[in-house]
């Protein structure tokens, strides 16, 4: 009798899976034929695809590019494939994509707002991708909101300089004050001397330095901005601003101080109460009455205003939202290591609840995106303003679809990267289980 | 509740009482609207004293040690903490939490930051240390406290006991005189609550004063001075915890003793 039971002494080489169960036919009976009511959504789907597709490609790329007018597009239609049916005219875009992104912005200048975009990009490098850019850049940033409307409008630099300077006296006067008083009562004098700075001060500071040392450049008039550019422009300040605004709202929203808590509560309440457009109206018109006669306040610094608010008081919900949902216990952690308010709310409390906004922020800064279109309604000539201006004229009378289906697209470029963007960050965020 | 076994020999050298008082507290209440949570709270803690607190739930030991420093509010009497009155003053409340350490009975870590920007964020901005100073004294109590690897993880990669652990250096790191110990190993598994117990061990071999709401028996039999067991907002008996344990006076003490000893 052997005792030695049968072992084995070598294995079975490994044999490759069927090929129904791997690779491009294996995806496909898993993912998309996996029984008979998976199959008949499947071939549903393809069939709408297939509908939507047969219609839109040969119509986006059975197309004329170049006319010059809506009537000589027709006809080279007629010539090509017999019909005008199902093609599209991309000869007015070709035509007048230049009006499209810069409105009547001078042709000589256009270089100003492309600069402006660039260096937009570069300074959002070290905010956007802190661990990947040098962080000397946000120099840059700091400098930018002064660098834009210089290089947007034009005219003397020491027009930006002084509103620049206005920062630095605020600073200069808390550091001071706030050392020989209070902290608080140095805060109230710095924005104080900030604002007499620059409503009272900085026009004779900037006329005696014009006349001492006459630097600038061409200056352009705020009638003359429009198209996509005017999107951008007032889409980055609105976002730019309204995101502070919105944060200091939202504190002031919690506040223990009764008045703070109910100046913002009526803020948020009152703006989010009322259409934007009503607000826009607001700013095209009846600000003059409420203006002292004569004071000329700029239309795009009054919309961009109005934006701003709008947009922060949506900004201002999202970020209680996140703040609410932080646990009680930050809170009591931070207060039990002796952090004061503002360092538990910088440190602790803020970058959490923000974290946790991401996604609130990014739809309200993607709306108010969006809403910048409202403008051509008081008159502005943004892109769907311009694309009306086009149909007007008696060479495009009649074109619609190609028009509306170019700015969909630059509208959608910019706001399907800011999605992106925001999860790429949330990823980046995430310090969980892993 | 049973009681954990505590293995180990506890070197009670250096665990002295001195007379420097280090926290007084004189005829003080406390209200939560019209609920009286604290009636008349008299007590006087030594440096160097490791206090109990035990008392059923609802009667107010959370409460107690939270006004010490100022989580809560009191609203009558005094409190004393090193030698500093909790008023209303800001400036004194931000100087005792920074003299007074404490660890919650759920952490409350910072999960945004790591282990080690958790324990150098305060001494650096409420201490003005030096970053590389606070850095030296972060991993000094991370290996004090036996994880220095995780330094660079976050909470949320980490297990309860760890947590905790990194809770108690957190508070270490800003050299506090004083410990205040809410149900630290309530939300923990059994062989974790034993990792911190060491951990709580050591600091009071190391003369900390401590106080701890706490239901590990075991802890307050060989750790402890002095017991102090509440019930619906008093202080209803104090002593030692030989005594405490063998010889209750009240009523109180005794059932509530029987219900936690499962005699
Ligand atoms: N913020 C609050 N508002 C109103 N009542 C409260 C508040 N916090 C606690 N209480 C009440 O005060 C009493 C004492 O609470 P406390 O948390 O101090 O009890 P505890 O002894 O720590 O109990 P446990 O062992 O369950 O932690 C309880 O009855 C509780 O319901
Ligand atoms: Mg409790």
């Amino acid at each position: 009798m052997s005792d030695v039971s049968f072992v084995r002494t070598e294995m079975l080489p490994e044999q490759a899976p069927p090929a129904s169960e791997v690779g491009p036919i294996g995806w496909i009976r898993h993912n998309l034929f996996s029984g008979w009511f998976n199959s008949i959504l499947t071939l549903v789907s393809l069939y709408a695809i297939y509908y939507v597709l047969s219609g839109v490609l040969p119509w986006t790329f059975q197309s004329v590019w170049n006319a010059d007018s809506l009537n000589q597009c027709r006809e080279i239609m007629m010539a090509k494939w017999g019909s005008t049916h199902g093609h599209a005219c991309w000869a007015v875009i070709n035509d007048r994509w230049l009006q499209l992104l810069f409105g009547f912005y001078p042709s000589h200048l256009y270089w100003r707002p492309i600069l402006a975009l660039v260096l937009l990009l570069i300074a959002l490098a070290p905010v956007l991708y802190s661990e990947r850019v040098p962080t000397k850049l946000l120099i840059l940033t700091a400098a930018y909101p002064f660098l834009l409307p210089f290089l947007m409008w034009g005219g003397t630099i020491w027009g930006p300089i002084s509103a620049a300077l206005g920062f630095v006296i605020g600073w200069g006067v808390y550091t001071v004050a706030s050392k020989q008083i209070s902290g608080l009562i140095g805060i109230i004098l710095g924005v104080v001397a900030s604002i007499i700075w620059w409503l009272v001060l900085s026009s004779y500071f900037v006329g005696a330095m014009d006349s001492i040392l006459p630097i600038g450049i061409e200056a352009v008039q705020s009638r003359q901005f429009g198209g996509f550019m005017l999107a951008i422009l007032l889409g980055v300040v609105a976002i730019g601003v309204s995101l502070p605004i919105g944060i200091v709202l939202a504190l002031g929203r919690q506040s223990d101080l009764l008045i703070v808590k109910y100046l913002c509560v009526g803020f948020i309440e009152f703006i989010r109460g009322v259409p934007l457009i009503t607000l826009l109206f607001v700013a095209s018109l009846l600000l003059n009455l409420f203006l002292p006669p004569g004071t000329n306040f700029d239309i795009i610094l009054r919309v961009m205003i109005m934006m701003t608010l709008f947009s922060a008081a949506y900004m201002a919900e999202v970020i209680r939202g996140g703040l609410a949902a932080l646990p009680r216990g930050q809170y009591e952690g931070a207060d039990s290591l002796g952090l004061n308010y503002w360092q538990a709310q910088r440190l602790i409390i803020m970058p959490q609840a923000l974290k946790i906004s991401i996604p609130g922020i990014v739809s309200t800064f993607i709306g108010i995106f969006k809403d910048t279109v409202l403008v051509s309604i008081i008159g502005l000539f943004d892109v769907i303003g311009l694309a009306s201006a086009i149909r007007a004229d008696t060479a495009w009378n009649g074109i619609y679809w190609e028009l509306f289906a170019f700015i969909g697209a630059l509208f959608f470029v910019v706001c399907f990267s800011m999605s992106r963007y925001s999860m790429y960050l949330e990823r980046k965020l995430q310090t969980g289980h892993h | 509740m049973s009681e954990l076994a505590i293995d180990r020999q506890i070197d009670r050298s250096k665990m002295q009482v001195s007379d420097e008082v280090a926290i007084e507290i004189n005829n003080m209440n406390k209200w939560y609207g019209a609920f009286h949570v604290l009636r008349d709270i008299n007590l006087t803690v030594n440096q160097g004293e490791r206090i109990v607190i035990a008392g059923p739930s609802g009667s107010g030991k959370s409460t107690l040690i939270r006004c010490l420093n100022a989580l809560e509010e009191h609203q009558q009497g005094t409190i004393m903490v090193d030698g500093t009155e909790l008023s209303n003053d800001l400036k004194n409340i931000d100087k005792i939490r920074s003299e007074v350490g404490m660890v919650f009975q759920h952490f409350n870590l910072f999960p945004h930051l790591t282990i080690l920007e958790n324990c150098t964020l305060a001494p650096i901005w409420v201490r003005k240390t030096p970053r590389k100073e606070a850095e030296e004294r972060a991993m000094h109590f991370l290996e004090k406290v036996k994880i220095p690897e995780q330094a660079d993880k976050y909470p949320g990669q980490l297990s309860g006991g760890q947590q905790q652990r990194v809770a108690i250096a957190r508070s270490l790191c800003m050299m506090p005189r004083i410990m205040l110990f809410d149900e630290p190993t309530s939300a923990l598994d059994p062989e974790m609550i034993k990792e911190v117990l060491d951990t709580m061990i050591e600091l009071a071999e190391e003369g900390m004063t401590m106080l701890c709401v706490t239901h590990e028996m075991g802890f307050a039999r060989q750790v402890a001075n002095r017991v102090i067991f509440m019930d619906a907002g008093q202080i209803v008996e104090q002593n030692e915890p030989e005594e405490f344990f063998n010889n209750p006076q009240s009523e109180r003490t005794k059932l509530f003793l029987s219900q936690i000893l499962g005699h």
